[in-house]
């Protein structure tokens, strides 16, 4: 056995109550760390599911339409028109295949939507109108797993709504349902599926048909009035919508910059539970740090005899540093077990209305793992005063004062 | 020419900055390989001084220590931690065992002290140290329940069990009743003989000093007496 190591686990050992406490001490700051990041983690991944399981991580739109002079009644009748009217891409087949083969692009769904009235016997809603390519869809908003009724399928003007206004209208799977556009323009359409996103303006508004069919109503022949986007990495979606904004000069929007009030409140918490866990890593590193001074302080004529017995200033040195790290890793075992079970039970404790877990508890082996080195790296480095310390201890001295 | 185990030529030792006390003033002594000698004088005279820069402890304010033919200045801590390992045993008043440690491993932490391991060789050698003093059925007990007498009897296995050239000893029996004393003593000697390891042993008991090879008497930090006695007397 490694000298350093049996003298570092021999004094450990001869301390009890000094190591059980700053052991425990380690472990308590563990504690609050796996369980505050776990909450955290949780509480982000629920916040930005709920968001971003309707919303596309990046959107592109046609540019900016600019004021065109306005030379005559006909003209001017021209342009009304044509602002009502939603407008398309241009080239947008070309731009859809380049964003198929972009970097850091999952999937890509071109689509013609546009607010337009549904209407069945005496009732009728304002609805949107989403005509999309299903499959391409389907990668860039999870619809496959919240099918609640029917299928997944707008083919021969079929056409998949929310549970929410299935409701509203009194509709159903096999139910027939008339879509009426701005200009008048309305459709029939056979309800094939409905779905439940778990968010109330996609299952109240959303009527999603086949491309085609939309591009019929909506007067948009060939033309789609937005792409949208799914990415793998998505805090990098901003940098993407500057990326194809700046390529394309066309309006690109990421998910970012249409959530800041979400993004500003994740950051503040991952701030302040920041804030929380740097004070618990000081508070646990000065109790390290004191213990260890005062066993020093109790051990300096031992000490100085193993100084006088030919250890070296060096060795030591390593004994209280390990003793540090050994605590650090004590800790880091006793805290992650305690955190995890302390972070569980809360998620199964704390439900919603319908009983479920309100948050859903992450814990993933990366927070263990910095957790622990954190602990363990607070421990060397609150060993090292008292280490510095006993290695300095004049070996005469430390023996006369005995 | 005998071969020195220790030399001091003109040792000074002063103690204090604002205030200088000089403790030691100019110590030439030479103990010769086994020698057997004992060091007297008043409290406070310089003999823990003496000893502590002997065990390179400390270093003097002038002259030269001279341990096994290595002079002490010439060496930084690492070398003078090195050259007591080698050379140099301790016994302490009071004993001073490391409680964290039962009897067998502080001895055995004498051989491991400049060594990274602990070894099955080290463990075997404490165990004959232990034996050698009496004590091989406590080499497992905490010191810290041993008897006085006990608790030297392992100080001085641990100090002999590297075999060094020199065992320093201050003061090894002032903390026991006459019968244990005699028996420390008696211990040391036998060593002293039959391994031929140079003991300087600083006492207040005449009846140990005049038993002694040599005895150096020291007096307000100046050596007066560097009379030698034959041998113990039977
Ligand atoms: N570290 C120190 N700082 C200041 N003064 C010291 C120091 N060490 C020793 N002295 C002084 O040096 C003198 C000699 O002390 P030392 O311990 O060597 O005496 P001693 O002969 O061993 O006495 P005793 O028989 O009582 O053990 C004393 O006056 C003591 O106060
Ligand atoms: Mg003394």
């Amino acid at each position: 056995m490694w000298v350093d190591w049996f003298l570092a686990l021999r004094i450990l050992r001869d301390g009890r109550m000094q190591t059980l406490l700053i052991t425990s001490g380690v472990a308590a700051g563990v504690t609050v760390m796996v369980f505050l990041s776990s909450l955290m983690t949780g509480l982000e991944v629920s916040l930005l599911k709920k968001t971003l399981g309707t919303q596309a991580h990046v959107v592109v739109r046609p540019a900016e339409e600019r004021a065109r002079p306005l030379l005559g009644d006909e003209v001017v009748r021209r342009v009304e028109a044509t602002a009502q009217r939603t407008r398309s891409i241009d080239g947008w087949q070309q731009l859809l295949a380049a964003l198929d083969a972009e970097a850091g692009v999952a999937a890509a769904s071109p689509s013609a939507t546009a607010p337009v009235f549904a209407v069945r016997g005496n009732g009728t809603e304002a609805v949107v109108v989403k005509g999309v390519v299903l499959d391409r869809f389907a990668r860039v908003i999870d619809l496959t797993d919240h099918m609640v009724a029917g299928a997944l399928t707008v083919a021969d003007r079929g056409a998949v709504i929310g549970v929410g206004l299935a409701g509203k209208l009194g509709v159903t799977v096999g139910d027939r349902l008339r879509l009426q556009a701005a200009d008048g323009t309305s459709e029939l359409f056979d309800v094939r599926g409905l779905f439940d996103l778990g968010n109330k303006a996609a299952n109240d508004v959303w009527v999603l048909v086949a491309l085609r069919d939309a591009q019929t109503l909506l007067a948009l022949t060939g033309g789609v009035s937005s792409i949208e986007l799914r990415m793998p990495e998505l805090f990098a979606a901003e940098a993407l919508a500057a990326r194809l904004r700046g390529r394309t000069g066309l309006e690109v929007e990421s998910w970012m910059a249409a959530n800041t009030e979400l993004l500003t409140a994740l950051r503040s918490q991952a701030s302040s539970s920041a804030v929380i866990q740097a004070f618990v890593i000081l508070a646990v590193a000065i109790g390290i740090a004191s213990v260890l001074v005062v066993s020093v302080i109790q051990r300096s004529r031992e000490i100085g005899i193993l100084r006088a017995m030919g250890m070296s200033r060096g060795r030591i040195t390593r004994v209280f540093l390990l003793q540090g790290g050994l605590v650090g890793v004590g800790g880091s075992l006793l805290g992650s077990g305690l955190g995890a079970a302390l972070a569980v039970g809360f998620g199964k404790a704390v439900t919603d209305a319908s009983g479920g877990p309100l948050l859903p508890i992450v814990l993933d082996a990366q927070l263990f793992l910095t957790a622990s080195a954190v602990a363990t790296a607070t421990g060397l480095l609150a060993a090292l005063l008292p280490a510095r310390r006993a290695a300095r201890l004049d070996p005469a001295t430390a023996i006369r004062n005995a | 020419m005998p071969d020195p185990v220790l030399e001091l030529r003109g040792v000074i030792k002063e103690f204090g900055e604002a205030v200088v006390t000089r403790v030691l003033h100019g110590i030439d002594m030479r103990i010769e390989r086994g020698e057997f000698v004992a060091m007297i004088g008043p409290s406070g005279s310089g003999k823990s001084t003496v000893l502590n820069l002997v065990g390179l402890l400390d270093r003097p304010t002038a002259g030269e220590v001279w341990v096994l033919g290595e002079r002490s200045d010439r060496l930084d801590d690492d070398g003078l931690t090195q050259l007591r390992a080698r050379s140099l045993g301790f016994v302490f008043q009071f004993h001073h065992l490391i409680g964290a440690l039962s009897a067998g491993e502080n001895v055995m932490m004498a051989l491991a002290a400049d060594q990274p391991r602990l070894t099955r060789e080290m463990r075997r050698r404490s165990l004959e140290a232990l034996t050698e003093v009496g004590l091989a059925d406590r080499v497992d007990e905490d010191p810290r329940r041993l008897s006085g007498g006990q608790q030297q009897r392992v100080a001085i296995a641990r100090a002999l069990v590297r075999r060094p050239p020199l065992v320093l000893a201050d003061e090894p029996t002032g903390n026991l009743d006459t019968r244990t004393a005699e028996e420390i003593f008696t211990l040391m000697r036998r060593v002293n003989k039959e391994q031929g390891i140079a003991f300087l042993i600083v006492t207040h008991d005449p009846r140990i000093a005049e038993r002694c090879d040599r005895v150096v008497e020291i007096v307000d930090g100046r050596i007066v007496d560097g009379r030698i006695v034959d041998g113990p007397p039977r």
